[in-house]
């Protein structure tokens, strides 16, 4: 009984110290991150319980938007190589086909209105600044017709396999700024182009999943602002389930063999216990003979 | 030369050459241990064992590892973690396992300091120890640095800074230490030959050395009795087992160490699959980047406590720059437990609790100590650095007033 006190006594001071250097010292040290809005609900300039007319909004898509962005699963290929798309824009515009699926409505509407305030950047893009950002706003569109443009975004979005959802959603949402060189993916836009864009090296995201962990991700890509204030990085304004495919993606190829070691060690620390029962017994055994 | 008779069997040829026979004896069956002890002796055969995990894990990865700046992180975590067969498993034991060996031997530390394990005869098995913290202490520093991340990259730039607080030769100490005016690809590949090859083979000499120091002093038991080990030896060879006060190493000793070291594995084995992030920290998955500073650097876990020394001294007293006072101190910090057998006074050899000063002393290094960690991990600002600089104190005040508190204790006792 003795020997359970001292084990006692050690559990505790280790508990304590333990408990200072990594839940307390975490909590100390990053900001807490708020629940993620998938709502969006600071973008009210569009009504978006207007149904759309998605004959309408293939007019307005083939008139206002393909000149800039591919829609390959309409039959729209990109107008230039991605190394021109980028001298011209500074980033590579992304192909529109996955756009209807993977935003959240009211975002997407929001974000054809006005792209800036939509993203939170209007600190690196004021009104009336020198710099403009590339994508035009269509706030002279009526909400009528932006809801025509979503639902036609909507209607092309090809239903995608299960198992290539995750890397999809990644590449249209993520790959024109960050490479994820641990899957050989790089980004569309070439290197020092996005520089010069966004005044950051958008980092590879292959090993972010354990750099900053699922939790973190889940407020950050939905809101960027809220965790590193003044990023030029965007709010993408992904849904819940298309942020769940990026993330899921992340991990895919971060941390690629968590189902191995899960399932390893669980084998191992059964060994280890019958390893620990006999080293008991026998010990039992032994001990017997001396006391 | 001595003549051979034909042997008769496999066993007997081998005998007759490498004397198998009275070997086993010396180094197993009739070493004798003390019986009266509890589970804390079985950390030094823990500590074997984990060492021999270290160097394993080690070798496996050392195939694969990649010692240079544009090679070695994504030789780490791509190709080590990701594409070779159980790659992972090989690092996660190892880093979990460096991590942890810190931890048993803290624990085996401070049971000795408890138990007063290190005095009276057992001076030179505590220096020998000590020298294995050292030695320990630098190789897991220096294998921190290998995966070149952000946090590799940042402790091995503040703590080699530090030793340019040292007067006159400073400056030229940190540019020796790296190979460079910062810290660079020289500084990376002198650290791998260091962790691989330079400290692992002192400390195996170490052990060798912590291993005979064991010898003739014999372990100490939980009642801090002396007594005649020969003639308990020859009770127990005679049979009389249960009345001896020894047992053989092998098997009744290592019987008792093995069940210890199963729950042991099986709590470090948890630690690996499945609770690492203590031991590799997330900020290390990001790659080195020299332009781009962390908000928060700090070192290892382990390290915390002497780190905290180093830091609690943020103001100039007495015209000595704060700078310079927390280097004495962490200089003082990382070598006091050397002379731990010439600070204690007392003749007394028992656990700390029936010590009528040492044990208040004891309790309160134990609580500086965790205070001192986990300050040591939060950042150093408004009433943090305060608590720091009173947690430094009150380490070095304890450590100043122990050969007072024990003198006064081997009065009280009368030399008992
Ligand atoms: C002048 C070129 C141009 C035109 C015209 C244009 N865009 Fe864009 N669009 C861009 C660029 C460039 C980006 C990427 C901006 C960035 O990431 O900083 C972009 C991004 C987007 C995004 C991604 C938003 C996000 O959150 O990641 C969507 C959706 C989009 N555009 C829809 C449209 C629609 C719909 C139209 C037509 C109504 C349109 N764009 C017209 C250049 C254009
Ligand atoms: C228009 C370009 C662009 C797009 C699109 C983009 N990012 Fe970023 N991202 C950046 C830039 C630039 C940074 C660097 C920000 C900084 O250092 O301030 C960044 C930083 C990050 C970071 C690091 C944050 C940190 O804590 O340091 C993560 C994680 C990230 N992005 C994830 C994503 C994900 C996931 C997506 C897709 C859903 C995405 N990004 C889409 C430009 C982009
Ligand atoms: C890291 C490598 C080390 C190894 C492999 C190791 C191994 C051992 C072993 C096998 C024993 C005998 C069994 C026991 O009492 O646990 C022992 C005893 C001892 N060790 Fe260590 N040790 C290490 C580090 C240290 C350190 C850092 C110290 C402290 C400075 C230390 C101090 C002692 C003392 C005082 C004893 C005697 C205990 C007694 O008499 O009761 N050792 N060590």
């Amino acid at each position: 009984m003795k020997e359970f006190k001292i084990l006692a006594i050690i559990a505790a001071l280790v508990g304590i110290t333990y408990y200072g250097i990594e839940p307390y010292a975490h909590h100390v040290m990053h900001p807490e991150v708020k629940a993620a809005d998938f709502t969006f609900k600071d973008l009210k300039n569009v009504d978006t319980s207007l149904a759309g007319n998605t004959e309408n909004g293939k007019a307005l898509v083939e008139a206002n938007c393909i000149a800039c962005h591919a829609i390959e699963s309409a039959g729209h290929p990109a107008m230039m190589p991605n190394a021109d798309a980028a001298a011209s824009y500074g980033v590579v515009p992304p192909d529109l086909s996955h756009s209807g699926r993977m935003y959240d409505k009211n975002y997407l509407a929001n974000f054809i209105f006005d792209p800036v305030s939509a993203m939170k950047l209007s600190h690196k893009y004021p009104v009336g600044g020198a710099k403009a950002f590339p994508m035009p706003a269509y706030n002279w569109m009526t909400p009528q017709e932006i809801m025509d443009v979503v639902s036609y975004l909507q209607s092309v979005a090809p239903k995608v396999a299960e198992k290539d959802v995750n890397k999809v959603t990644y590449d249209a949402a993520c790959g024109r700024c960050h490479s994820m060189s641990y899957a050989k993916f790089e980004a569309t836009t070439p290197k020092d182009a996005i520089k010069a864009y966004m005044g950051a090296t958008p980092p590879d995201l292959s090993q972010y999943i354990k750099s900053r962990k699922e939790h973190y991700l889940h407020g950050f890509i939905n809101d960027p602002q809220l965790l590193l204030a003044g990023t030029s990085m965007p709010r993408v304004g992904l849904n819940e389930k298309a942020q769940e495919e990026v993330i899921a993606y992340m991990e895919e190829v971060g941390d690629s063999k968590k189902a191995e070691r899960e399932s390893v060690g669980l084998w191992v620390m059964l060994y280890t216990l019958v390893f620990a029962i006999l080293a008991y017994l026998w010990k039992r055994k032994i001990w017997s003979e001396v006391h | 030369m001595a003549e051979f008779k034909q042997a008769d069997s496999l066993y007997e040829w081998f005998d007759q050459r490498l004397g198998i026979d009275k070997f086993v004896k010396v180094m197993m069956t009739e070493y004798w241990i003390p019986k009266n002890i509890n589970f804390l002796w079985a950390m030094g055969v823990l500590l074997t064992v984990m060492f021999t995990l270290l160097v394993v894990s080690g070798i496996f990865l050392l195939m694969y590892y990649k010692p240079d700046v544009a090679a070695a992180f994504d030789s780490v975590n791509y190709t080590i973690m990701q594409e070779v067969g159980y790659g992972w498993l090989f690092r996660h034991i190892h880093a979990v396992g460096a991590s942890v060996v810190f931890l048993i031997i803290y624990i085996h530390m401070f049971t000795g300091i408890y138990y007063g394990s290190y005095k009276k005869g057992r001076e030179m098995i505590w220096i020998s120890g000590m020298l294995l913290f050292v030695l320990f202490s630098a190789e897991g520093f220096s294998g921190y640095m290998l995966p070149w991340g952000q946090m590799s990259y940042w402790a091995a730039y503040v703590i080699t800074e530090i030793f340019g607080g040292i007067p006159l030769v400073g400056g030229d100490l940190v540019v020796w230490i790296r190979g460079n005016f910062y810290v660079s690809d020289s500084t990376l590949t002198r650290f791998f030959m260091l962790h691989v090859l330079l400290i692992p083979l002192a400390i195996i000499g170490a052990i060798v050395v912590h291993f005979y120091a064991l010898r003739f002093p014999h372990v100490n038991n939980e009642a801090g009795e002396f007594f005649d080990f020969d003639e308990e030896a020859e009770k127990y060879l005679a049979g009389d087992k249960k009345n001896s006060k020894v047992v053989p190493f092998w098997p009744v000793f290592l019987s008792k160490d093995f069940f210890v070291l199963g729950f042991f594995l099986l709590f470090f084995f948890y630690l690996v699959f499945f609770h690492y992030d203590f031991a590799m920290d997330p900020v290390n998955f990001d790659k080195a980047d020299g332009l781009k500073t962390p908000a928060h650097i700090y070192p290892e876990w382990y390290f915390l406590w002497s780190y905290e020394v180093l830091r609690g001294f943020f103001f100039e007293i007495a015209g000595i720059s704060g700078k310079s006072l927390g280097l004495i101190a962490f200089a003082i910090a990382n070598a006091i437990f050397f002379v731990m057998p010439w600070l204690d006074r007392s003749p007394m050899v028992k656990p700390a609790n029936q010590r009528p000063y040492f044990k208040y002393w004891f309790w309160f290094l134990i609580a500086d100590l965790i205070v001192l960690t986990v300050y040591g991990k939060l950042p150093p600002t408004g009433a943090n650095a305060w608590v720091g600089f009173a947690s430094s104190m009150t380490f070095l005040v304890l450590f100043v007033a122990l050969p007072f508190i024990t003198k006064a204790e081997a009065k009280k006792v009368g030399g008992k």
